[in-house]
């Protein structure tokens, strides 16, 4: 395990804790630790991943094709059981991009209340610069069935994820705006690169603090450290743990990276992802935004 | 569609969805890399903002031909961690590599759709290839002083 004096240690592995345990038999597909990754470009698993571990997509596998939400308990507990995961199962999570997109995965699962899930600090990255393994082949996995099939369980949004109307409700209390410094001025409609993604305002949501969310990782792709974190958080930015917090980007991914970081590793125990973000209030009629 | 673009639309749509990624993730992987002369010019390609992934890209227009007939020929540049955006290229490449310039300006707009990918990488994915095709036509119908359908 990594550094224990973060608030909830056990929701971070190293990468040689998670390679001992592969070692040993006991992670990879079919196991009591069933590994997932989730990257921002759906075919980097392809190109090789750590032995064992499963493919899950936030777009196709998390997203409901139709309505701008998630998928339902249904459909949840299908996407688990098909990679052999039980209610009880260990999920540890890693991608690209310092765990961006493993962040997000990681936020939805909670969503769902799976209370055993944890983040491979460092992520795909720090995995492949320490030289590690990876590999093509794409573990056989046997769904789980009967008594270990993944239960349907109602998503339960309201702790820590906020709409809109919600957001309108929490205005005067912290937020934190986790894009990038020209998103939040209002120079750029969208992310650097992503105009996809871009909203007809630019500007931040009233009162907004800006942090964007690669302040708490290293360049390694691993979380700083505690002290470092409560620098930037705490002492920088005035925020307590026992505020309520929003925290918010464009579609709500880089900003479960940051919800991960204040509640799991600072001990925020009232924090929710804006999932909805500025491709939502940016576009939104009739609220308010500041530049 | 070219009959090139068409001939690797109907190998994507042969296969089962989740075949259709690996074949992708070979189209990837064949994608050339960049001749030197571009290679140490990076300033001279266009970047697609549209893509996830950075990706810049551009075209020549080869001469002595009659107006339209030119040879079209395409370059790309992306990173290994971007592997999407990679096999993307490759498509565009393989498929529309050599063609004269108003074949590749008849190509449809909408042609990125019909690989049978929007359902295994998504929708909002795609819009990177739709808008390395827009870029590709723009820039030929610019360099070869066609107008652009």
């Amino acid at each position: 395990m990594t550094a224990t004096d973060y608030a909830h240690p056990e929701r971070l592995v190293s990468t040689q804790w998670l390679a001992d345990q592969l070692a040993a038999g006991a992670a990879g597909a079919g196991t009591q630790i069933v590994v997932l990754e989730s990257d921002e470009d759906v075919l980097l698993y392809e190109t090789g991943h750590i032995p064992g571990a499963l493919k899950l997509d936030w777009i196709t596998d998390l997203n409901d094709p139709l309505t701008r939400d998630y998928i339902d308990a249904e459909q949840f507990a299908a996407v688990m059981s098909a990679r052999g995961i039980s209610r009880d199962t260990t999920v540890v999570l890693y991608g690209d991009k310092s765990n961006w997109w493993a962040a997000y995965a990681l936020w939805v699962l909670s969503l769902f209340g799976h209370e055993n899930a944890k983040l491979l600090d460092g992520g795909r990255a720090k995995w492949i610069a320490e030289g590690r393994e990876l590999t093509t082949a794409i573990p056989e996995v046997a769904p789980a069935t009967g008594e270990a099939a993944y239960p349907v369980v109602e998503r339960d949004d309201a702790p820590i994820r906020a709409f809109k109307e919600d957001v309108l409700a929490h205005l005067g209390k912290p937020l934190v705006d986790v894009r990038s410094p020209g998103e939040y001025s209002g120079e750029l409609l969208h992310m650097p690169d992503y105009p996809q993604e871009g909203a007809v305002r630019g500007g931040h949501i009233p009162g907004a603090k800006s942090v964007p969310w690669a302040r708490a990782t290293n360049a390694d792709g691993t979380f700083k450290s505690r002290p470092e974190l409560e620098a930037i958080y705490l002492a920088e930015q005035g925020l307590s743990p026992e505020d309520e917090v929003v925290a918010y980007c464009r579609i709500g991914e880089r900003s479960s990276h940051t919800w991960f970081v204040l509640h799991h590793l600072l001990g925020f125990d009232k924090v929710r992802n804006y999932d909805g973000s500025w491709t939502e209030w940016g576009n939104a009629v009739r609220v308010p935004i500041e530049k | 569609m070219p009959a090139s673009l068409a001939e690797i639309a109907a190998d994507f749509l042969d296969l089962a969805p989740k075949d259709r990624l690996q074949l992708l993730l070979e189209f990837s992987q064949g994608l050339p890399d960049l001749p030197e002369r571009y290679a140490d010019a990076p300033e001279s390609l266009e970047q697609v903002h549209e893509c996830q992934s950075p990706l810049f890209l551009t075209v020549e227009v080869g001469e002595g031909m009659p107006r339209g007939a030119q040879p079209v020929s395409l370059f790309f540049s992306a990173p290994p961690e971007a592997p999407t955006t990679r096999g993307f290229a490759g498509i565009l490449h393989e498929g529309l590599d050599g063609l004269s310039v108003d074949e590749v300006l008849a190509t449809p707009e909408a042609a990125p759709m019909s690989f049978g990918l929007a359902e295994v990488v998504s929708p909002l994915r795609l819009r990177g290839m739709v808008a390395m095709l827009s870029r590709i036509k723009r820039q030929v119908a610019l360099k070869s002083g066609a107008a652009l359908a």
